[in-house]
């Protein structure tokens, strides 16, 4: 039977091509479709909240410079992945992430949860040149990001885009891109109270210490954050996951 | 009437890109735009000066009969000289793990957008142009019939080309979906699916048009390859465009059902660009150089089924103890471990074909390129499922060890593989009698494999050194390791792993100048010229 259909197969090319195509999709069916409906995929957690203006234009840079090939953000549920890099992460933690950035390589530790971990001088001195932090890493050193100056005026069409795709910006929040993206790096010049209302947990401050808004405040506002929305003390593992 | 629109098509072209160039977000789209305007200026012109000399034109190029080989001999260029570009990339971010200096503060020059570079150089620039030059060489002779389509071959062959090239300029700018081995942008991605379109187009009507009763062995991996591609390339790069006058484009898969849809694509970018079609390659070109058939037919058929379902299967290895859920992970490893056993199917049929012909290994060093591809193709496929174990990849996962496996699947199976049809391929689409060195083909052959062993151990030892020093763990508790301890005590490791990775290169550049010589017909492969009776 199986080698009568084969026959078929190898002396009909239509034939194989749609055996073939049949034979390898069910694999994927199987095992990505669910993802989309099983209600325990992504769990249920206090906090999470889609990217601010700023801290998703630090995203971006932190995707262009490609900081993923080398820097995971997945804390897998293992004792010393937990001492040294906090708790494991969450798939509700990366639900607004589009793409993700698990990672796949540790040449440098895990970034899931480095928010909060330095200060912004140790993130500006370390962009500068990693060695003058850590004489042993090999991180290239990213001095043209403090003097690239960016602008928020893509900022509303990026999260517009993002909405198409499901993330769960409001209009009033695309509205103010522009004023959320000034107001978090520089928090005297617009109305810091109303960018915490949208982006509970947003850090509004001046991150490299410089006059004007550069790519290197936008990555270290999105360095300062990661890891930090999902509030643990709230959060119950499910036992069937 | 043709050349009129083919003219007009090519002028508005320019325009358009023109638009692009002038209104475009970022300097990668600027400089993409550029580059075409170029690309259909030349064409623009070219047009106009050929006009009229189409087919009806009794001094014009008369319809082709035989074998389609033009484009093959185009794809053995680029195959080798992709490779060549690729290695040395590869050797150059080797060198940077060991020597940070050498990313020289600059974007271009940095780690983050040359290791893409690398990779995609290497899978998609050396790997896809061999794999569609022999393809089309392959199913020309198993089918007995030209390749279909008249010049659509020849769009195959520049239009993937020019994808490559639209891809490694935008890496360097800083272009990127973040999405391992499909890093590039929208409009790369819209291009490559009509190219492949196209490329599937011409391989099945090769095939419809046969003059055989049954279609080859090799053509059934080709074809699989093809079309699973198009459905994997297809849908990992669903994504929505920020504008049409700009890179950036955000995917439509979140967080963690991204990253289970990104390892269907990346572990089949794996099983189904760099395992499934190098094996057709295998199925012709060890017959081929050995002269004697295929082993087992039967065996053939059956892990041809078995190996693309499972592969498929396999994308969650690569998320293990992460946020996917356990069900995926483990129905992940599972499938990954069976899938041994198609794969050993595979070398076993490779490895026997040879039966009766094991003498020529010690005279050919052809034939030993090919052999001890397959050789390391049976590494790789036993320590890729015993990686995908969870209690294994607990360990090996994020280190290096995944970069030795990797590369020794990628050095010693697709690289050497690829070697060796090369060396049989360009003595004759030359039409030579002869390779321009033999002997150049073993210095390539030693250099290469030395090259791999340094690699790859050097990356085994330090992964799971790595591994092991993340999660000891000391008598009261406490971590032992900083996590910069482990990155100091890799450098003599990445220091071996980027002299294995010069050898390799070195290897290449051999085979660059050796291929070369034998095209201009230098040494051994001149063709004897007639000499006239006395």
């Amino acid at each position: 039977m199986f080698l009568k259909l084969h026959n078929w197969a190898e002396t009909n090319a239509v034939a194989l091509l749609f055996l073939s195509l049949i034979v390898v999709s069910v694999g994927g069916l199987v095992q990505i479709a669910p993802l989309f409906y099983l209600d325990n995929t992504i769990e249920k957690v206090d906090g999470m909240r889609p990217y601010s203006p700023l801290e998703l234009a630090g995203r971006n840079v932190y995707i262009r410079e490609g900081c993923y090939v080398c820097h995971s953000q997945m804390i897998r549920v293992m004792r010393d992945e937990v001492d040294r890099y906090g708790h494991y992460s969450l798939a509700a933690e990366s639900m607004y992430d589009h793409p993700f950035q698990w990672g796949s390589k540790r040449t440098g530790p895990d970034l899931a949860r480095v928010g909060g971990r330095y200060s912004d001088d140790w993130h500006v001195a370390h962009m500068h040149d990693p060695r003058d932090i850590v004489p042993e890493s090999i991180m290239p050193a990213y001095p043209w990001l403090a003097e690239t100056p960016i602008a928020p005026d893509r900022m509303a069409r990026v999260m517009a885009a993002n909405r198409a795709t499901g993330v769960p910006y409001t209009d009033e929040m695309i509205e103010s891109a522009s004023a959320d993206f000034r107001t978090q790096a520089d928090p005297d010049s617009g109305d810091a109270d109303a960018l915490l209302a949208r982006y509970p947990k947003a850090q509004a401050r001046n991150f490299d210490g410089e006059p004007g808004i550069s790519e290197l405040d936008a990555l270290i506002a999105y360095l300062q954050m990661l890891g930090t929305l999902v509030d643990f003390s709230t959060f119950e593992p499910a036992a069937s996951r | 009437m043709a050349d009129t629109v083919k003219i007009a098509g090519w002028g508005l072209l320019v325009l358009l890109f023109g638009m692009a160039a002038n209104w475009g977000e970022d300097i990668a789209y600027r400089t993409h735009a550029l580059l075409l305007i170029v690309v259909s200026a030349v064409m623009f012109i070219w047009s106009i000066r050929t006009a009229g000399s189409g087919p009806n034109d009794p001094d014009g190029p008369r319809p082709e009969t035989g074998y389609m080989d033009g484009v093959v001999r185009y794809g053995v260029i680029a195959t080798a000289f992709w490779g060549v570009v690729g290695f040395l990339a590869g050797v150059y971010i080797a060198f940077q793990l060991a020597f940070p200096l050498l990313n020289w503060d600059l974007p271009w020059t940095s780690f983050g957008r040359l290791r893409p570079l690398h990779t995609s150089a290497v899978i998609f620039a050396f790997g896809g142009n061999a794999l569609i030059a022999t393809s089309f060489y392959v199913v020309q002779r198993t089918c007995a019939v030209r390749l279909w389509g008249g010049k659509a071959a020849w769009f195959v062959f520049w239009g993937y080309n020019l994808f490559i090239v639209l891809a490694a300029t935008g890496y360097v700018l800083g272009q990127t979906q973040s999405r391992e081995y499909a890093e590039p942008e929208w409009y790369a991605d819209l291009w490559l699916t009509i190219v492949w379109v196209v490329y599937l187009a011409v391989f099945l009507m090769t095939i419809v048009k046969r003059k055989e009763p049954h279609i080859y062995v090799a053509n059934w991996f080709y074809l699989a390859f093809i079309v699973t591609i198009a459905m994997l390339h297809v849908v990992n790069n669903l994504a929505v465009p920020v504008s049409i006058w700009g890179s950036e484009s955000v995917t439509v898969f979140p967080g963690v059902q991204g990253a289970m849809v990104q390892w269907w694509y990346g572990h089949n970018a794996v099983g189904f660009f760099l395992t499934v079609p190098f094996l057709a390659m295998m199925y012709y070109f060890i017959p081929k150089q050995a002269e004697r058939p295929i082993y087992s037919y039967k065996l053939s058929i059956i892990h041809f089924w078995a190996i693309i379902f499972l592969y498929i299967w396999a994308g969650p290895h690569h998320l293990h103890y992460t946020a996917l859920p356990d069900w995926a992970q483990i129905l992940g490893m599972v499938m990954s471990v069976i899938l041994w056993m198609p794969s050993w199917g595979g070398m076993i049929n490779g490895l026997m074909t040879l039966q009766g012909a094991w003498d020529k290994l010690r005279t050919d060093p052809i034939l030993r390129m090919l052999v001890v591809a397959v050789g390391f193709y049976g590494m790789a496929t036993f320590e890729g499922p015993m990686m995908s174990i969870r209690s294994v990849n607990s360990l090996s996962h994020y280190t290096e060890w995944t970069i030795g496996h990797v590369h020794s699947g990628a050095l010693g199976w697709n690289g050497m593989i690829t070697f060796g049809a090369l060396y049989y391929l360009v003595p004759r689409l030359w039409n030579r009698p002869a390779l321009y060195s033999t002997a150049l083909v073993s210095w390539h052959f030693w250099l290469a494999t030395i090259g791999i062993v340094l690699y790859a151990a050097s990356m085994w030892v330090g992964g799971i050194m790595q591994g092991l020093m993340w999660r000891e763990i000391d008598d009261q508790g406490f971590l032992v390791n900083s996590f910069i301890d482990s990155v100091a005590a890799m450098h003599p490791m990445y220091v071996v792993r980027a002299l294995g990775g010069t050898l390799f290169l070195a290897g290449g550049i051999l085979m660059a100048w050796n291929l070369w010589q034998t095209i201009v017909g230098a040494g051994a492969a001149r063709t004897p010229t007639p000499v006239p009776a006395e």
